[in-house]
């Protein structure tokens, strides 16, 4: 039970190379919220930890080219205290809100709500809609890659053996362009979303949609990019007929599970009413986001 | 067996301990530091009853592996009255009868006093929602918000 092996090192090729060069099973450890209970619980049982904290430039958040670079080990709470990231990426923040308590914010990052591959993580539909590319780093250097192509189904991503995210890039961002990001649950507080939705849409002078992007969690097996669901805004004024077509297209797209914390066809009709009101916030923040 | 030698700094004082690499913070205060004020509610991060103060920031100690804690600066419930003096929280709790088993009060104090640092004049939303990671079975949270927005009004010496 105790061979368990912790390592914390200080740079990333030492950390790829512990992770790669293995024995049994490796994990990464981020913040902890959710490994730790995973092997407290005996689901996972790991033979070394590799703590990425110690490695400097993993810790960052760095604006830089118009967007932001957000370190693998950033915590929720230093997220959200970053004022002008707030500012730019509400949407994202709203993600990051909903985990858990202020307690569980001050450990956990963004990269393992990514890298636990929950269908229901709360931060990943937002870093969909926001375009958000992931920064990897394995034995065989180093890749970037959407952030919805990392999960894969439930608890599974598509990194290989070695590989870690080292960071988060949030794309620039044009004037008049807002998100948001909603879950429905049955508490307000310390609870698995049901459905989540995040959209993000950026309008022109005349306040006709230009581009959005539409992510929902909690209603397949990982959270989906919606491309139909963004065509029924682009090219309006997100008025009501084009709010319906984004609910059927959010309908559309959703393969839910059908369990206690929601019924599929309850689960398909909350979809379209939360996609539908992230809409309405996303615009409000894109029309006072004009310069 | 993977035994770690951890330095760390608990309530200001430079304190060393021996721990396994599966063993949390929470553990190692209370079983190799002896440090029994914080508690275990859950073991999950879900009731907060293991809150401590980790380089300035609110965690739960039951989510931190011990060896997680090397070179950092952790506070505790123990260090939060100054010798025979309580702090106005602690107080208040006292006088507002804010905790019945008392479980949760360890956690709760040191979730208020982190609120108050950030925020000295909250509302009373403001004090459930910095207290919304601690779960009480015992009082209904009532006095415990009372007890909290008394501490903060002396503590401005209002
Ligand atoms: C009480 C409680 C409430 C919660 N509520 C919510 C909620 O409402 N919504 C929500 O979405 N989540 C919630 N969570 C889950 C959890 O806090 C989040 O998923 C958190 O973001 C995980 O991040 P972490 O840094 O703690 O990850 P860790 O636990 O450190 O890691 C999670 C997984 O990802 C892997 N990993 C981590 N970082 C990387 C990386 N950079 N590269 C490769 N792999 C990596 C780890 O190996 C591990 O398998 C809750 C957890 C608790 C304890
Ligand atoms: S014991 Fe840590 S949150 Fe419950
Ligand atoms: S006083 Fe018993 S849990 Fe709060």
């Amino acid at each position: 039970m105790s061979e368990l092996r912790y390592e914390a090192p200080k740079t990333l090729a030492e950390a790829v190379a512990l992770l790669s060069g293995a024995k049994g099973r490796a994990r990464v450890l981020a913040g902890g919220t959710d490994l730790l209970i995973q092997m407290r619980t005996g689901r996972i049982q790991p033979e070394l930890l590799v703590d990425i904290k110690a490695v400097p430039e993993l810790g960052e958040i760095v604006a830089g080219n118009g967007g932001y670079r957000i370190g693998a080990a950033v915590t929720g709470m230093q997220l959200i205290e970053h004022a002008d990231f707030a500012k730019r990426w509400p949407g994202v923040v709203d993600g990051v809100r909903l985990i858990g308590s202020l307690q569980v914010k001050g450990r956990a990052t963004v990269g393992g709500n990514l890298c636990n591959a929950s269908p229901a993580a709360d931060s990943v539909p937002a870093l969909i809609a926001a375009g958000a590319v992931a920064r990897i780093v394995g034995p065989h250097g180093a890749r970037e890659a959407a952030v919805e192509t990392v999960v894969v189904g439930p608890g599974k991503t598509s990194l290989a053996v070695g590989e870690i995210v080292t960071s988060l890039l949030l794309p620039p961002r044009p004037l008049r362009s807002g998100d948001a990001y909603l879950r429905f649950t049955p508490r307000s507080e310390m609870d698995i979303a049901v459905v989540g939705a995040g959209v993000n849409l950026t309008l022109d002078a005349q306040g006709i949609c230009t581009q959005a992007r539409v992510a929902l969690g909690a209603v397949a097996s990982r959270a989906l990019l919606v491309p139909a669901a963004a065509a029924a805004l682009i090219g309006t004024k997100v008025d009501a007929a084009a709010l319906a077509r984004l609910a059927a297209a959010a309908r559309d797209a959703c393969s839910p599970i059908d369990d206690k914390r929601g019924s599929r066809e309850f689960r398909l009709r909350t979809a379209g009413v939360m996609v539908c009101r992230a809409a309405g916030i996303a615009l409000e923040r894109a029309r006072r986001n004009d310069g | 067996m993977a035994r770690h030698h951890v330095r760390a700094t608990v309530n200001g004082d430079a304190v060393e301990f021996l721990c396994e690499t599966g063993q949390t913070l929470l553990e190692a205060l209370r079983d190799e530091l002896r440090l029994t004020g914080t508690k275990e509610g859950c073991g999950t991060g879900d009731c907060g009853a293991c809150s401590v103060m980790l380089d300035g920031r609110l965690v739960c100690s039951c989510l931190v592996l011990g060896v997680e804690a090397e070179g950092r600066s952790i506070e505790t419930i123990e260090g939060m009255a100054v010798g025979e003096a309580l702090h106005p929280l602690q107080q208040k709790f006292l006088e507002h009868a804010a905790l019945q088993c008392g479980i949760c009060t360890p956690g709760i104090l040191i979730a208020a006093r982190a609120l108050l640092e950030r925020n000295p004049d909250p509302t009373e939303a403001e004090v459930r929602d910095g207290l919304a990671g601690n779960l009480c079975r015992c009082t209904g949270y009532h006095k415990i918000v009372e007890a909290v927005l008394a501490a903060a009004r002396e503590m401005r010496g209002a």
